[in-house]
């Protein structure tokens, strides 16, 4: 995945294709380099599971899986949730201490 | 709730968060500098932390486990590095293996934590950074597995991008 990501044009290439499908031949002339550099980005893209590719007649067509962005992403999203729950326990421990000091049960 | 607020910086790989807690710091700081306290709130859920270490001073080493629902114990440590009691604190906080050494993967965070009064209140600040951004780089160009922890801005530049 850091991989697949860490190619400006890899990155560009998935920017492209999560919006819609495009052929790897299309792709192939937006850059400055051959068609078989675009394609090998395209099939770093794909083990990395960012996107699919799909024969369509003659052309590959590329799609982005923006799912798979997306729990990319969520490494703060777990570190948020985990903080979230701390936060929780230590208000349980504060709130414990005056349920004990007034006599109730906690 | 106690948390007032949660900000997520997806460049610098930081989450900072805000909670209010109805005692004042001094009773607040007791949740980091006793283990006992410590270990009831740290863990994730069903995933109780036990602290067979804790040298609460400047350079010292917290050392701990977590038990899973199947008995699996993961190991953790902790490295003090700044306190300043009851205002704030903070600590490195990484990962070691079944024999408590420290391993670089996961990647450890560094946790900053304040503590402010606020009447009888204490309003507490958390910021948790990842340590080394340009060791995740480092991994990314590696290619090594793992690969969720790298690219949170790449990922949220290019999910911007979309229309």
């Amino acid at each position: 995945m850091f991989q697949a990501l860490a190619d400006a044009t890899r990155r560009d290439i998935l920017a492209r294709v999560l919006h819609e499908g495009q052929s790897v031949s299309a792709l192939a002339r937006l850059y400055p380099m051959s068609f078989a550099a675009v394609q090998k980005h395209v099939a770093v893209l794909a083990s990395a599971g960012l996107v699919t590719k799909e024969r369509r007649g003659r052309e590959q067509v590329v799609h982005g899986d923006v799912a798979a962005l997306r729990r990319a992403g969520g490494v703060l999203t777990e570190l948020e949730g985990l903080w979230r729950h701390r936060v929780r326990g230590i208000d349980d421990i504060i709130r414990g201490d005056s349920d004990a000091s007034a006599g109730r049960a906690p | 709730m106690p948390v007032l607020d949660v900000h997520r910086d997806e460049e610098a790989l930081t989450v900072a968060l805000t909670a209010e807690f109805e005692a004042p710091p001094v009773r607040v700081w007791q949740v980091f500098a006793d283990p006992r306290q410590l270990e009831r709130w740290w863990g994730p859920p069903d995933w109780p932390a036990t602290f067979d270490e804790h040298d609460f001073r400047v350079g010292g080493r917290a050392t701990y486990y977590m038990t899973g629902p199947d008995g699996t114990r993961a190991h953790g440590w902790w490295q003090f590095t700044a306190i300043d009691e009851p205002r704030s604190l903070e600590f490195d906080d990484g990962f070691a293996d079944q024999q408590g050494t420290p391993v670089p993967e996961p990647q450890p965070t560094h946790a900053v934590v304040t503590f402010a009064a606020d009447g009888d209140r204490t309003r507490m600040t958390v910021r948790s950074a990842f340590t080394s951004l340009d060791a995740l780089h480092q991994q990314a160009r590696m290619g090594m597995e793992d690969g969720l922890r790298l690219a949170a801005g790449q990922i949220d530049a290019i999910l911007k991008e979309q229309p």
